[in-house]
């Protein structure tokens, strides 16, 4: 007994040694004046913080416009400094794809400017935010010290907008969550899909309508045919010149959503669902095992329901 | 570390495959629960217990929703299962159901909230009144049972209450098996200001009215409970009927 509180004495000391919380991000210039801090491929850990999604900024005429805001308080605030670091010009405006706490969770470190997102994901926030963060608590620790929902101040609606002397395409789409925003920086050929498109790692499905996800795939890969695309940026992933992530997460869900049915159809129970094999083309993408599960959770319900002949 | 075994038992494992038969013990919970004696004392009491790796208990090792973790409790590889009892060590309300399987293989599926980490087990009473029991571990962050169930904030459920929906397979993989999905709220009393209001009995019967099995269903079963059953033999409708704890009855037909 004596000797496992040794060891476990020693592992926490390990563990606090090497956090030092510092995300270690650093800007990628994606194109002219477009930077993104690519996340990992992972999932929440307390050795990532919940650095495993993508952020990014615009250096517009008059100020920077930034794209998400990362996990936690910390991610924000070192997202901030990594910012100066690159332009000196001020924060414009910050702006939140979707309701998930890992792309808004680092607002309260731009408090002071303004936040904005489409009007559901400002619903989704303030109904949800504090349940999202504690979770985010559980799974990467003290990485989350201090972080408190910042509910973003401003409305956004599709159309084109002018931020900081740069015009913006607001594209309002749904499925991942029942608000996902789409930004097209004309100007650059940046498409910001948000977590409409994953790249080289299994989507999470929390919120997910299947069906609207993949018309909002039809759209965002419609966007990427357009004159002037040169990047899409996904929400998780590395950052491509075509619509390689798109058809990724299109594969994905068609597959998973199938599954389902069939499964459902079959008379398979939710354990018997869990149990399954991921077929080879998903096994040896980052996470799908997890993610895979999680989905189950979130998309067999009702698979069910509808095979059992029940009413929604 | 190595468990004594009496003759019984010894005689029983000669009759098993020698993996299973190792695995077999009367003492030391291979669960390592702290609250296993207690839970013995509980359901089990006065009566002779077997750690017995032919009742399979399925459930995640993670549950990623506490309010819906599948359970699938697998004793066909016994004889003569009179009854068996489904309980979470670690749950505020313990037990989650009885089934007794008496013309239908001791095997269901269902789902069940849970608050915390917690064995999940099966004891299942064979007709020498030996406890089998069999569990797994399911890791949760909790939130299961003093979570609001999903219908407490509408009213739809009101005009849907016992609303059965189900279907038989009788060929392919899964031949022989029935689902069934009953609406109901299943509130645990845990929750301020919602009592206790759940489904405490559901009987399925074939079409001449013989009983394939008898459920009695407690306050963790998961909101809007969905069951699996395998029949021996799939032959024509079954009736499911039951009632919950304030009295509302229900009585469906689920077609093959
Ligand atoms: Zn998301």
């Amino acid at each position: 007994m004596k000797r496992l509180v040794c060891v476990l004495l020693m592992l926490v000391a390990g563990r606090l040694g090497a956090a030092d919380f510092d995300y270690r991000l650093t800007a990628v210039q994606v194109a002219k004046d477009v930077y993104a801090f690519i996340g990992k491929t992972e999932d929440f850990s307390t050795d990532n913080g919940g650095n495993i999604v993508n952020t990014a900024f615009i250096v517009a005429a008059q100020g920077v416009i930034v794209i998400d805001s990362g996990p936690s308080l910390r991610y924000g605030q070192q997202m901030r400094r990594a910012i100066a670091s690159v332009t000196a010009k001020p924060i414009a405006l910050v702006i939140n794809t979707h309701h998930h706490p890992d792309h808004f969770l680092g607002n309260q470190a731009f408090a002071d400017v303004p936040i904005a997102a489409l009007a559901e994901t400002r619903n989704g926030i303030a109904a949800d935010g504090n349940a999202f963060a504690e979770n985010l608590y559980r799974m990467s620790g003290d990485w989350m010290k201090g972080t408190e929902v910042q509910l973003p101040g401003k409305t956004l609606s599709a159309g084109i907008v002018d931020v900081a002397g740069r015009r913006l395409r607001l594209v309002a789409l749904d499925g991942h969550t029942g608000a996902d925003l789409v930004v097209v920086d004309p100007a650059s050929g940046v498409v910001f899909a948000g977590d409409l498109a994953f790249n080289g790692r299994a989507p999470t499905t929390p919120h997910a309508d299947v069906a609207h996800w993949l018309l909002a795939l039809e759209q965002l890969e419609g966007l990427t045919r357009e004159a002037g695309f040169k990047v899409l940026l996904p929400g998780h992933g590395a950052p491509t010149a075509d619509a390689a992530p798109i058809r990724q997460t299109r594969a994905w869900l068609t597959w998973l959503s199938g599954a389902m049915r069939a499964a459902a159809k079959d008379g398979l129970d939710m354990n018997d669902v869990l149990a399954r094999p991921l077929p080879a083309e998903f096994a040896s993408l980052p996470v799908a095992a997890s993610e895979y599960r999680r989905s189950v959770g979130h998309l067999f319900p009702a698979a069910e329901l509808q095979a059992l002949g029940a009413k929604p | 570390m190595k468990y004594p075994l009496t003759i019984a038992a010894i005689a029983l494992a000669a009759l098993m495959p020698p993996a299973e038969a190792a695995a077999l013990r009367e003492s030391g919970d291979p669960l390592d629960s702290a609250r296993w004696s207690e839970m013995q004392k509980a359901f089990l009491a006065g009566a002779p217990v077997l750690f017995d790796p032919r009742v399979k208990v399925v459930a995640p090792s993670t549950a990623e929703n506490p309010m819906q973790v599948p359970v699938t409790v697998d004793a066909t590889a016994l004889s003569g299962v009179a009854e068996v009892v489904v309980f979470a060590d670690f749950n505020p309300i313990v037990q989650v159901l009885r089934f007794f399987p008496e013309d239908a293989p001791a095997f269901l599926g269902f789902r069940v909230k849970l608050q915390q980490s917690t064995p999940v087990r099966a004891a299942v009473r064979t007709a020498d009144g030996v406890w089998h029991v069999g569990g797994t571990w399911v890791n949760t962050v909790g939130g299961g049972c003093t979570a609001p169930s999903a219908a407490g904030g509408s009213k739809e459920w009101q005009q849907r209450l016992n609303e059965v929906s189900g279907r038989q397979w009788s060929e392919g993989p899964n031949a022989g098996r029935l689902r069934m999905r009953i609406v109901h709220p299943m509130d645990t009393g845990l929750v301020a200001g919602t009592p206790a209001f759940f489904l405490e009995e559901i009987n399925f019967a074939d079409a001449s009215g013989k009983r394939l099995m008898r459920v009695q269903t407690y306050e963790p079963v998961s909101e809007n409970p969905v069951f699996t059953l395998q029949r021996a033999t799939a032959d024509g409708p079954v009736e499911a009927s039951g009632r919950d704890n304030n009295g509302n009855a229900f009585k469906a037909r689920i077609a093959q």
